[in-house]
């Protein structure tokens, strides 16, 4: 990998090529735990967004002055200080969704995620590149969440953005939308449709990318193709 | 000395999957008619539901897997996982949720992990375990036994039943099956609950275990063929016996007694069609017995302290995840090798 990244090149990754739970796998405890809605989902995707920017960017300055042997302490130091802002900020303005929210707040500073960037990236680079690394990881990172929220919600429960009011404050609260009347599917809620949801989005990235590379060749075998050597005759 | 003269060829065919599977199919139907002639037609729909629908899941997820479809609905596993899940799942239970229950079989559980012989766990237990834990209120009615309504259920009331638009089974038909019953039965000591309203839980549990003595002559039927060897079945069973054994024995006025444990619920129809399952089980003949110990174990932990009145389905997914740590370290020694190293080797 080139040291400097183009900024393209960091949105690409974050969001698609690199994504932190498509492709890295990091933070499925947070991501299984609670996407049970949409609410919850874009909820701890904020706050994760929150202290994935806050951690790049804090790492990125102070990474000519840490020694390499204690820099994972430190490191760990700045991720859990700013999830300690992040549960107080929710405390709050967003008090009922923290408390349906509970341990996984915390948890963010267990999240590989944000120990990863700030290893892999924001200690190798430049401020304002790593706060952009951070912040493009965050939005990958929650658009899955939010995904699987939706379809967990939907396949669960058959309604979409309930509770949005625990977010967006009273006036969301109409938000809700009935798909289906009447119904239930407990295994979507249960951790256990959290696997196979996943399992399924993480397929149908395969497939996207899959079509891709074929489009890609596809326009390579249109383009003229340079002279190939005769094939020299070695028999008769 | 005389000798029995064989011509020549020595050589067996082996017996092909497509011929296994119709052997095993061919086994459960004692155990399906008794069910039938006991609780009404609820099962055979069930089972025809199922087949039609998992045949058709199969033919779909063969070909968007650009398979060819007609060998693997030839080879008759698909059929096999559906009559089982079909046999499996209560009489009278709504058509939905037989199909919901053949789609996680067949494409989720089977197809999704490489198909027939790929997938780790028991595709017909997947598919149980998922509707029981996602619709626990269809899945824990079980029909009545027809001996103890005064109007035995006839077809077209089934038929109406399953396909309805009604949500549920009228109550009439339905009540808790023994395991159910003997779990909830709250203070009272356990002769007390067999003999409560006129003997009516023994009663339901004489139809269970005339049920599950006709599905385990099936299996006798099937290891007399040696469609699968006697190793699971018996530690399974043996382990499930001790195990009710020791409990009864120490306080018999709240632990069920062997009996109960051996036949009611699924114990023998599990044992013998379930657990043997060669995809999902461990291979090696020792492996197979703590294969089956592990599923004893678990059925009587799971039946006694758990929360769910059945254990089967649970039992033999747990141990499905651990048979590849058994077969590790059960693998047997080949003639002449020295004994297998157990563990990580240590080099010096």
């Amino acid at each position: 990998m080139s040291a400097t990244k183009s900024y393209q090149e960091i949105t690409a990754d974050g969001l698609w090529n690199n994504n932190p739970a498509l492709v890295q796998l990091l933070g499925l405890c947070p991501l299984l735990a609670v996407t049970g809605s949409v609410v919850n989902a874009l909820g701890l995707g904020i706050a994760t967004i929150l202290v994935l920017v806050g951690s790049n960017l804090s790492v990125s300055m102070i990474r000519n002055f840490v020694p390499e042997q204690v820099r994972l302490p430190a490191f760990v130091m700045i991720i859990a200080s700013f999830v300690t802002c992040a549960e107080l900020l929710m405390q709050a303005f967003t008090y009922e969704l923290y408390l349906i929210l509970g341990i996984f707040i915390p948890l963010i500073v267990t999240n590989c995620v944000i120990l990863g960037r700030a290893d892999a990236f924001a200690s190798k680079n430049p401020v304002i590149p790593a706060a952009t690394d951070g912040f493009m990881m965050g939005i990958g990172f929650t658009v899955v969440l939010v995904l699987l929220g939706a379809m967990r919600e939907l396949l669960g429960q058959g309604t979409l953005f309930e509770n949005m009011q625990l977010l967006f404050g009273p006036m969301a609260a109409n938000w809700k939308i009935v798909v289906f009347e009447d119904y239930s599917f407990l295994f979507a809620i249960l951790p256990p449709g959290a696997f196979v949801g996943m399992g399924l989005l993480i397929a149908l990235k395969n497939i996207v990318d899959g079509h891709l590379k074929a489009r890609a060749e596809r326009n390579r075998a249109d383009e003229p193709k340079p002279t190939v050597d005769r094939r020299v005759r070695v028999t008769g | 000395m005389a000798f029995i003269r064989v011509s020549s060829p020595h050589l067996h065919r082996p017996l092909s999957t497509r011929k296994v599977m119709q052997t095993v199919i061919l086994a459960t139907l004692p155990g399906l008619a008794t069910l039938t002639w006991l609780f009404g037609w609820g099962s055979i729909i069930n089972v025809l539901v199922a087949s039609a629908s998992g045949l058709l899941f199969e033919a779909i997820i063969l070909k968007m897997r650009r398979r060819n479809p007609l060998p693997a609905l030839k080879d008759n596993s698909a059929l096999l996982t559906c009559v089982l899940l079909g046999i499996a799942l209560p009489p009278l239970a709504p058509w939905w949720l037989v199909v919901t229950g053949t789609f996680v079989a067949i494409v989720i559980a089977k197809q999704l992990y490489g198909g027939l012989g790929n997938n780790p766990f028991n595709p017909a237990m997947a598919a149980y375990a998922l509707l029981l834990i996602s619709f626990p209120v269809e899945m824990t009615q079980w029909v009545t036994p027809a001996s103890l309504l005064d109007n035995g259920i006839s077809l077209g009331q089934s038929i109406t039943a399953v396909f309805g638009s009604a949500v549920n089974v009228p109550d009439a038909f339905t009540m808790a099956t023994p395991l159910d019953g003997f779990k909830h039965k709250g203070m009272l000591m356990a002769d007390e609950y067999w003999r409560q309203s006129n003997f009516l839980p023994e009663k339901i549990w004489q139809a269970w275990a005339t049920a599950s003595i006709a599905f385990m002559l099936g299996g006798l039927y099937l290891l007399w063929k040696r469609i699968f060897t006697w190793h699971i079945p018996v530690a399974m069973l043996g382990t499930l016996t001790v195990l009710s054994l020791l409990f009864y024995g120490a306080d018999a006025s709240n632990y069920a007694s062997p009996y109960v444990h051996l036949l009611s619920g699924a114990t023998l129809f599990g044992a013998f069609f379930i657990a043997t399952d060669p995809v999902t089980a461990a291979t090696s003949n020792k492996g197979k017995i703590w294969f089956g110990i592990g599923i004893g174990v678990l059925i009587y932990v799971i039946r006694t302290w758990g929360s769910y009145p059945d254990a089967v389905a649970f039992s033999v997914l747990l141990m499905n995840f651990a048979a590849p740590f058994i077969d590790y370290y059960t693998q047997p020694r080949s003639f002449g090798h020295n004994k297998a190293r157990k563990g990580i080797k240590n080099e010096k």
